[in-house]
């Protein structure tokens, strides 16, 4: 596969380095007075998350991986693994617990997902921004609390803990934003759905 | 837009006041500078000036003593946060003296365009490398390592509450400088940064013809090894340093960058009204 120029260099461009996928997150374009170009950038490690700063001169080749997004759906855990089936063929692609992270606690069996893979292996995928939850467990809120910012501990069904507002009770639908892993709003009272 | 027009108009009183000549000379030419890393914009079969750089030598070596231009430029491919292909820059020159006395200058000058009082501190490149990126490139010159550092790790570093001059770049980083008579592995060459941003370039002025035309074979032969255009050598320049260009010292300063430093600007986006 051919390789990228420096000069191709721009944020949210994916690299490959030692094997390794990036995303340009941040970039900059820089020359000294008499002296070469060079693109100062902040990439982010597709695999581990992590970030660093690099700089590229302008006569480096840096590699293009091999990435491409299927949309695939969750359908159900098998031991360690998370499954994922292919909707027309029924093909299925399983991702490790440890791999998926924190993104465990909020898919959503029958959710549509865009899985990224790199080198052929999925490494990674987009939830949608808001997902909705039941609360299984929360202490009563105090009559006459009334006042704002309090929040309390609450159990998502599938024993994610969360902080919510005073006002929810055991029963109510949720939503939570799934990029910080946050309550959003509520859906729906427990006995008016 | 305010700032710009009064720093203008502070620039060329000063000017004035000195007893320099504002001249303009060709925006399109034939033979644009030959720098390694410097490309010109093509217009027809001639070029855009980078810089009056040697047109401006071509007046000294004719007799004028004292000169400034203010006026555009155009390098090809260079576009930022702090570039813009289309800029402006200022560029003066003078006979019977050297980078120092173009460090006076500057200090002068840009009290006059409205800079606010500050420190001033002159940093050697050899030190600064030692301080910030632990070598120093006047003695083992490694092109690539020079320019990461000088991006990575020494401007950065730059104190921010004061004029900094890194001064004395090693001779391969020479372009159009003299070489220090006493210590000839250094050019006198320097380069102003405000808030950490690089503003201005000078030189005490090349005036051997023989060495300018091995610089421009040098600058050529990188050129083509990069796969990048090269340009014809001026031989009208050359012509001139062989008739005779006076010792001279000259700067270009950035006229966009300076008024982005004076606004507390970090980006071109708010000083340059037009932006392509």
């Amino acid at each position: 596969m051919a390789d990228y120029s420096a000069s191709d260099l721009r944020k949210g461009l994916k690299i490959e380095l030692e094997g390794v996928p990036f995303e340009i997150t941040e970039f900059q374009f820089v020359k000294p007075g008499k002296g070469m170009a060079m693109y100062k950038c902040r990439i982010r490690n597709m695999i581990t998350g992590g970030t660093q700063d690099r700089t590229f001169r302008e006569v480096e080749k840096i590699g293009k991986p091999d990435i491409y997004s299927r949309e695939l759906v969750y359908t159900y855990k098998s031991g360690e693994n998370f499954v994922f089936s292919d909707p027309e063929t029924y093909e299925e692609v399983e991702i490790s617990e440890e791999a998926i992270g924190d993104k465990k606690w909020f898919l959503i069996e029958e959710m549509h997902v865009n899985i990224l893979f790199f080198n052929g292996k999925p490494i990674d995928f987009d939830l949608p921004v808001f997902i909705e939850k039941e609360i299984i467990e929360t202490e009563p809120g105090f009559r006459g609390d009334t006042a704002n910012n309090v929040t309390k501990p609450a159990t998502l069904d599938n024993g994610y803990e969360i902080q919510v507002p005073i006002f929810i009770n055991q029963g109510d639908i949720v939503r939570v934003d799934t990029r910080t892993g946050k309550y959003a709003d509520r859906v729906s009272s427990a006995g008016r759905k | 837009m305010h700032l710009r027009s009064r720093m203008l108009s502070g620039i060329r009183h000063f000017f004035a006041q000195r007893n320099f000549l504002e001249v303009e000379t060709p925006v399109r030419l034939p033979c644009p500078a030959l720098e390694t890393h410097i490309d010109a914009e093509p217009s027809g079969d001639w070029f855009l000036r980078t810089s009056p750089e040697l047109h401006m030598k071509r007046l000294l070596a004719a007799g004028f003593e004292r000169i400034f231009q203010i006026g555009p430029c155009f390098r090809r491919g260079e576009r930022g946060e702090r570039h813009h292909p289309e800029f402006t820059m200022l560029e003066w020159y003078r006979t019977g003296t050297d980078y120092l006395g173009i460090l006076d200058d500057t200090k002068a000058l840009l009290a006059a365009a409205g800079l606010p009082e500050r420190r001033w501190e002159v940093i050697p490149v050899s030190e600064a490398f030692l301080r910030w990126a632990g070598w120093d490139p006047s003695q083992a010159y490694d092109a690539a390592r020079f320019e990461l550092d000088l991006v990575d790790k020494v401007e950065p570093a730059l104190p921010r509450d004061r004029a900094v001059v890194l001064i004395d770049y090693p001779a391969e980083a020479a372009a159009l400088s003299r070489r220090k008579p006493d210590a000839p592995h250094l050019a006198e060459r320097w380069e102003l940064y405000l808030d950490g941003i690089e503003i201005a370039n000078a030189y005490s002025e090349l005036t051997d013809p023989e060495e300018q035309r091995r610089r421009f074979a040098e600058a050529a032969r990188a050129r083509a090894a990069m796969g990048k255009p090269v340009y014809a050598v001026d031989e009208a320049f050359l012509a001139a340093l062989e008739a005779g260009l006076p010792p001279c010292g000259g700067i270009a300063l950035g006229i966009d960058r300076l008024v982005m430093a004076l606004a507390g600007a970090t980006s071109l986006d708010v000083v340059i009204p037009f932006r392509e």
